[in-house]
């Protein structure tokens, strides 16, 4: 057995030297060898799955290592897109309404689109908008020790609220068209323009590799270990002394900002968001990333996102009909034959030997932490 | 004023009747084995599938035949869905005790599959999957036990079996072209045209209840007594209950919990079933029909407690008539113009911002009762 273990301070260097040839490559090296290709379209598609990717590290934050299955990520994720794309409708010149209240018959602009007009407004309603909304959500639900199925289902009905706000709402904010982007302007160029989407491509790259280490960091440490706790054995946990709500109250809020930031950056890359965000099926898509890729692994998060959705892409364009069996059978497949996801299998080869995980022996007995669902009752 | 007030409560009886329906299956799975069947709304569809085959197969004849083809729908729906519950349950779910967010996943994704199933089932698809499993049976009844059933031979010939039904499938598509492949009922809604006595209605004073309306509420209390009497009176009811209030000791006791999960699930899809017969009287059936419901039939085993029908009944009436009283704009009417909260329900009184209202409301309500209106009592810490 070949053992590539490293000592921690080594592995960390390596670690980043490693993500930052990535980002490098990702950068300088993918987009001119796809226009080679003639594949010019997927440094668009690569660009929007990599915002997708960091949506996916949110919900691997709270789903691989905390263990609350949000299925509500939507909201969050066009909290962020809506604040972004709400920046981009306003830069038209002063006194004129975006295009579409005129359709209404709306003639003052609604009293929350006037923030939106300062860049820095919006740069930071993109993170706390999501991040305080999660918060409030959170805080109301953990602090009511909601958990489990329980807190999976608050979270969707939460998500179905919004859709139906967003949805409903034709003279806030455009409804069920939703708001484009594409042939708004940033900074006097078109935001469909090149430069402006090659800026936005790089920017997502860095802010994966931004996000990756924020996480990395954030489950290393001892607030790392809390969440890990925190999935494993609530209770114990609660009698250790600890109170989990401020940690799930926490970890939920930046699993929201890190959503939201993805939000944006797939808005503007894409073109458009609609309350379509906010349906049920994307939502667990997201959960669906973090499960194939592997959870409890950062670069399977990553890894899971991108996979699936080049999967999609090219599936549901050959075989339309066909996508959503395979995407039904995906979920089958990775709950019962392949619970640690790709980067579990690929563990199973035993060429990088996992972490050795200390825990109660209780756990190495039945291996089923969530298994106080059942427990509880009896 | 008061033939309003009356109208509204009835539409949203109504409402939380339908709503009930889809909950009763659903509250008994989820108290008995803590798992939440995302494709309970997909077991609804297919009852209500179910009803539109059987009122083309028996509608057509007319007459007493589509005055009461309905009375046959309804078992029908029932059968198959409880059919298709059982599968579930046996093939995908009783692997993932234990693990109720993977359970979770796992019928989204089989819901995923029933809905694109209904949407692009043909002949040479029927063919294809009968051929399957007619294969895989064969296997395991022949030709696993001589090879020494070894575990990766059954995979191959599973995986087998399926490239050559799909073979068999596609072919046969392409000889016979049309016939076989030309979706049973597509991706667009299909209608159920309710018999004569249920389209109408029954006068009472200046307003008119609605037939088919009635018929639902009677459905929905026919098939709460009957669940009530069948977990109160009969030996399998019991055996139910126990599990459902402890597990380990009611294994221990030598009750067969695998059975009762089996059954119980089989018992719930089948009420979906029933309760997709009622939708289908209300609008047109189509492959998202599921969706539409359940969130909301979530709602009410959250609100309602865990394993109590009594909760289910009272939280589907609230969910129900809030719901209507809201969207409907009856309360800025009562109100008045002067009155400052006029605006406010003004703002809500759609069916969407209805659901916000109804949501938010719930969410204040679990901040006081957190397991429910009738939670179980307990012991345990985590309770």
């Amino acid at each position: 057995m070949l053992n590539l273990r490293l000592s921690r301070p080594k592995a960390l260097l390596l670690e980043v030297g490693v993500v930052f040839l990535l980002v490098l490559a990702t950068v300088f090296g993918v987009p001119p060898l796809l226009t080679a290709a003639g594949q010019a379209y997927r440094i668009n598609l690569l660009g929007r799955f990599l915002a997708l990717a960091i949506a996916a590290l949110g919900v691997d934050l709270i789903w691989g290592f905390t263990g609350l299955l949000s299925l509500g990520q939507g909201i969050f994720f066009a909290l962020g897109g809506y604040s972004l794309a709400m920046h981009l409708q306003l830069q038209i010149p002063t006194g004129q309404l975006p295009d579409f209240f005129s359709l209404y018959g709306v003639s003052q602009l609604p009293w929350f689109w006037y923030p939106y007009y300062s860049f820095g407004f919006t740069l930071a309603a993109v993170v706390l908008l999501p991040a305080l909304t999660a918060a409030l959500l959170g805080y109301l639900v953990f602090r009511n020790r909601i958990r489990g199925v329980y807190f999976a289902i608050l979270t969707q009905a939460a998500l179905i609220v919004f859709f139906n706000f967003f949805n409903g709402q034709q003279k806030l904010i455009n409804g069920t068209n939703g708001l484009k982007t594409d042939t708004t302007e940033l900074f006097g160029q078109l935001v469909s323009s090149q430069p402006i989407q090659s800026a936005f491509y790089t920017c997502t790259v860095v802010l994966v590799a931004v996000a990756y280490f924020l996480c990395r960091w954030l489950t290393s440490g001892r607030f790392g270990r809390i969440l890990v706790a925190v999935r494993d054995d609530e209770t114990r946990l609660r009698f250790s002394g600890y109170n989990p709500t401020g940690f799930k109250v926490v970890v939920f809020a930046i699993a929201a900002a890190l959503v939201g930031v993805a939000g944006a950056l797939y808005t503007v890359q894409s073109g458009i968001i609609t309350p379509d965000a906010m349906s049920i099926a994307f939502s667990i898509d997201m959960v669906i990333w973090v499960a194939v890729g592997g959870r409890g692994t950062l670069v399977g998060a990553i890894l899971g996102a991108l996979l699936v959705e080049f999967a999609r892409n090219n599936l549901s364009d050959q075989f339309p009909e066909f996508w959503l069996f395979l995407q039904g059978a995906l979920f089958l497949l990775v709950v019962t034959v392949l619970p640690g996801g790709v980067i579990g299998w690929v563990r199973t080869w035993r060429i990088f030997p996992p972490p050795t995980v200390t825990t109660y022996p209780s756990l190495e007995v039945d291996l089923e932490p969530e298994d106080d669902q059942q427990d509880s009752r009896d | 004023m008061l033939s309003v007030l009356l109208d509204t409560l009835f539409d949203g009886i109504s409402i939380g009747s339908v709503l009930l329906l889809a909950a009763l299956g659903l509250a008994i799975v989820f108290g008995l084995m803590g798992v939440i069947n995302m494709a309970h709304g997909e077991l609804m569809m297919i009852g209500a599938y179910t009803m539109y085959l059987v009122q083309n197969s028996f509608g057509g004849l007319g007459g007493v035949w589509f005055e009461s083809y309905i009375f046959l729908a309804l078992p029908t729906a029932f059968l198959v869905a409880a059919l298709g519950g059982l599968m579930l349950e046996r093939w995908v779910i009783r692997y993932l005790y234990g693990r109720p967010l993977e359970t979770l996943l796992a019928t989204w994704g089989v819901s995923l599959i029933l809905q694109q199933f209904v949407r692009s089932v043909n002949w040479a698809m029927v063919i294809g999957l009968v051929l399957w499993g007619a294969l895989i049976l064969t296997g395991r009844l022949l030709v696993w036990p001589r090879w020494g059933n070894l575990p990766w031979m059954s995979r191959v010939w599973v995986i087998a079996a399926g490239a050559l039904a799909w073979g068999v499938g596609a072919l046969a598509g392409e000889r016979f072209g049309l016939a076989l492949e030309e979706p049973w009922f597509g991706a667009e809604g299909v209608d159920v045209n309710a018999p004569d006595w249920l389209q109408g209605g029954i006068p009472l004073g200046d307003f008119q209840l609605p037939a088919s309306r009635l018929f639902i509420i009677s459905l929905t209390s026919i098939c709460l007594l009957g669940l009530y009497l069948f977990l109160q009176k009969s030996p399998w009811g019991l055996r139910i209950r126990a599990v459902t209030q402890n597990r380990s000791m009611s294994a221990c006791l030598g009750i067969p919990t695998g059975t009762v999960d089996a059954l119980t699930f089989a018992l719930g899809s089948g009420l979906a079933g029933v309760a997709g017969c009622a939708v289908s009287l209300l609008g047109s059936v189509d492959p998202n029909l599921g969706q539409e419901y359940i969130v909301n039939t979530f709602m009410v085993v959250v609100v309602g407690g865990v394993g109590n029908l009594v909760g289910s009944v009272v939280a589907a009436m609230t969910i129900g008539i809030l719901q209507d009283l809201f969207s409907s704009g009856i309360l800025p009417l009562l109100l008045g113009d002067k009155n400052p909260l006029t605006g406010f329900f003004n703002f809500f009184a759609t069916d969407s911002m209805a659901k916000v209202i109804v949501f938010a409301l719930i969410i204040i309500f679990l901040q006081v009762r957190p397991a429910g209106m009738f939670p179980q009592k307990g012991r345990s810490v985590d309770a």
